[in-house]
């Protein structure tokens, strides 16, 4: 069995808010694993449990079956949702500082800097205080931060959150890199679109809890199946009156519907083609975004666990 | 681990501006103060006196009469033309112009006490001497008999054995451990908020417990302190002997400087904790002044009290009490020292005292800090802090 973080029914309150509530998923060896849920979800707060910085209330946190202690969690890459390094002190310097606090050797810890400052293109500003490099390049001496010390494990919370294009690429290229070399690496993100692209696993995560996780593909399979059906001639409203058929959204000739479940499809075909022409009728599943609004938007009650 | 927070900040502060100025300034105003104390001439001051030919007969009697009572005088041989004008433009004190009863003296305005009582005496004794010889004595053996004579003095109440230069060293010593406390104590308090204003605190703490942080700056920060406290002392020592305005013995000096050095560690220990733990509570350097003014205003207190009453009054019984209160020991206490107006056992107590509270303190900052460094935003308020364990 490949190793893998688990957090397994953990609750956290804040006087009367509660911010997890039995959250439970993993994160395997070598799989990136995207978090999304909008704000106030509890991805933040999971994230700082599992190093350790908030203790939970109930609920544990495992790697490779093993209750995470303090040295486990040195070994652990971490980027906070809200960045800091030291701002009057020399990049090189500090980093060298944090990876010695993960417990490398100095030397050992200077060498890994040097590597990691070049990488990630900031090598040339490693002399000056951290405060008078631009936001993007500070965004980048943070990653360094997190990657400096060869973490055993990566958490990184908003990651992309007020990167430029470049900085994007340069860091999913580097989950990729880590990924590959056997790490779990777990992020939250809101840009949907990267998650789909970049994650082998997703997790939702809704008023502290984790409503669905799995592949992408697993989920797009769990979420309403829709109907685009591409008729040029078709008039607004067409679909309007036809029985288990809601329109969900039309454009440009093409209207997406949603049928419930033992609708005719065949109906739908038909009223098409009494329209005109039609150049396109296939199910198609929903976007990550799409499944993510359902998701989210549907009543609190009544969910899965 | 905690060592290598400790070493950070002590590379980082040795590195900054302010902590080398105030460094440096501190060091030249105690060797200013010295320099000036002897360019004033507070040391012991010489009467310069001018004897005219027609006096020589008096000069030994005037050395050892000056010597007996303790007067410290230069004598001059001088014609008396000279010794006029010298007297005029204040070059003597005194001229002596006769050196028979009544012997005649010129001075610019007026006699110095103390001449005048040497010369008062060496009168009488020109007198006396007359008198003897006239009644067939010999006047050498009436004053080597007269030089036997003696007081002997059984004081009832054991004398106060601070002199000025103790009190000079135990206001130094005031003003000194004041000063690094108070500077110290607010650079734990900026540490703490710097690292909670950049958040910067969250990676940290991602390594190593909230209290270790906190123990690691307080340590790397103390040592600094520790260095500073000790460089200004012993400049200020070797600068106050070298220059004569301290003339204490050696071994006096340094006991001195040794409980300074014991006293800072105390007082620095305990209160840069407190100061830990409430600066824990803000997370803009603008709300620092807000929650450590009350931990301040008791150093304060402890300060004035002791600038305000000690030197008039050493022995004061309720400044003793004072200094035996952890609150007030590191501020009045080596004063107190220095002045060498405490018994062993108030030392003992006090000393106790501190090393009961600093654990507590410890205990009580980490719980705090622990609690809220990582609430960012809004001041956290200390009941909050202490509750949510
Ligand atoms: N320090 C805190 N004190 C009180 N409530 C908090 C604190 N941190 C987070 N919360 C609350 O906990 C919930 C989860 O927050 P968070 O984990 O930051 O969510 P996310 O990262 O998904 O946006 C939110 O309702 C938030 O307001
Ligand atoms: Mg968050």
């Amino acid at each position: 069995m490949t190793r893998q973080l688990e957090i397994d029914g953990v609750s956290k309150r804040y006087g009367e808010i509660v911010a997890l509530e039995g959250i439970t998923f993993e994160v395997r060896a070598g799989e990136i694993f995207g978090l999304v849920g909008s704000n106030g979800a509890g991805k933040t707060t999971a994230m700082r449990i599992v190093l350790g910085v908030l203790a939970a209330d109930a609920g544990a946190v495992r790697w490779d079956g093993r209750a995470l202690g303090p040295d486990t969690r040195r070994k652990i890459g971490y980027m906070p949702e809200e960045r800091g390094l030291y701002p009057r002190m020399k990049v090189a310097e500090q980093l060298v500082y944090l990876s010695r606090l993960h417990g490398m050797s100095a030397a050992a810890a200077r060498a890994s800097v040097d590597v990691w400052l070049e990488r990630l293109a900031v090598a040339g500003r490693r002399d000056d205080d951290v405060i008078k490099l631009s936001l993007g390049n500070q965004q980048r001496v943070q990653l360094a931060a997190a990657l400096v010390h060869d973490p055993e494990i990566l958490v990184l919370d908003e990651p992309f959150s007020g990167l430029d294009p470049v900085a994007v690429d340069v860091m999913s290229g580097v989950l990729r890199n880590k990924a590959g070399s056997g790490v779990p690496v777990m992020f939250s993100s809101h840009q949907l679109d990267l998650v789909e692209r970049l994650c082998d696993r997703v997790g939702i995560v809704r008023q502290g809890r984790m409503v669905a996780a799995g592949t992408v593909d697993e989920l797009r399979a769990g979420g309403p199946e829709e109907l685009i059906v591409t008729a040029p001639d078709a008039p607004p409203g067409w679909a309007a009156g036809l029985p288990g058929v809601t329109v969900v959204g039309q454009s440009n000739g093409s209207t997406r519907l949603s049928l419930v479940d033992g609708a005719d499809d065949q109906a739908v075909l038909r009223a098409a083609l009494a329209t005109g022409p039609v150049h396109e009728f296939a199910r198609s599943r929903p976007s990550l975004t799409d499944l993510f609004r359902h998701i989210v938007s549907a009543p609190a009650e009544g969910e899965p666990a | 681990m905690i060592w290598l927070i400790a070493g950070r900040e002590i590379g980082t502060r040795l590195r900054s501006k302010a902590f080398r100025v105030a460094t440096v300034v501190s060091v030249l105003i105690l060797v200013g103060l010295a320099l000036i104390a002897k360019l004033v001439g507070s040391g012991p001051s010489y009467q310069e006196v001018g004897i005219t030919p027609a006096a020589a007969a008096l000069t030994g009697s005037v050395t050892s009469t000056a010597t007996a009572i303790k007067v410290d005088l230069h004598t001059h041989a001088v014609d008396e033309a000279t010794g006029r004008a010298q007297v005029e433009d204040g070059k003597l004190d005194a001229l002596l112009v006769t050196g028979t009863s009544p012997i005649q003296v010129v001075v610019k305005t007026d006699l110095d006490d103390g001449l005048q009582s040497v010369l008062q005496l060496v009168a009488q004794r020109t007198v006396l001497d007359q008198q003897v010889t006239e009644l067939g004595g010999d006047p050498a053996k009436v004053a080597a008999s007269i030089a036997t004579a003696a007081v002997t003095v059984t004081p009832l109440t054991p004398p106060k054995n601070s002199n000025s230069q103790q009190l000079i060293l135990g206001i130094l010593t005031s003003v000194l451990i004041y000063m690094s406390l108070l500077l110290n104590g607010q650079a734990v308090a900026q540490g703490v908020v710097e690292e909670k204003t950049s958040r910067v605190v969250e990676i940290i703490l991602a390594t190593v417990r909230p209290w270790q942080l906190m123990v690691g700056k307080v340590l790397g920060l103390g040592a600094v302190g520790l260095i500073q406290v000790a460089v200004i002392a012993l400049s200020g020592v070797a600068a106050g002997v070298a220059t004569d305005a301290i003339d204490l013995h050696i071994t006096a000096a340094f006991s001195t400087i040794a409980w300074l050095i014991v006293w800072f560690l105390l007082g620095y220990a305990a209160y840069s904790l407190a100061f830990a733990g409430v600066a824990s509570l803000v997370s803009r350097q603008e709300e620092v002044a807000a929650v450590v003014t009350p931990v301040m205003m008791l150093l304060i207190v402890g300060y004035v009290i002791g600038i305000s009453i000690l030197p008039s009054n050493p022995d004061s019984g309720f400044v003793a009490l004072l200094s035996l209160i952890p609150v007030f020991a590191p501020t009045l206490m080596p004063v107190r020292l220095a002045l060498g107006v405490v018994p062993a056992w108030q030392a003992a107590v006090s000393l106790a005292g501190m090393i009961v509270v600093i654990p507590l303190l410890l205990w009580f900052a980490s719980r705090i800090y622990s609690n809220a460094v990582l609430r960012s935003g809004a001041r956290v308020r200390l009941r909050d802090a202490w509750r949510a364990a």
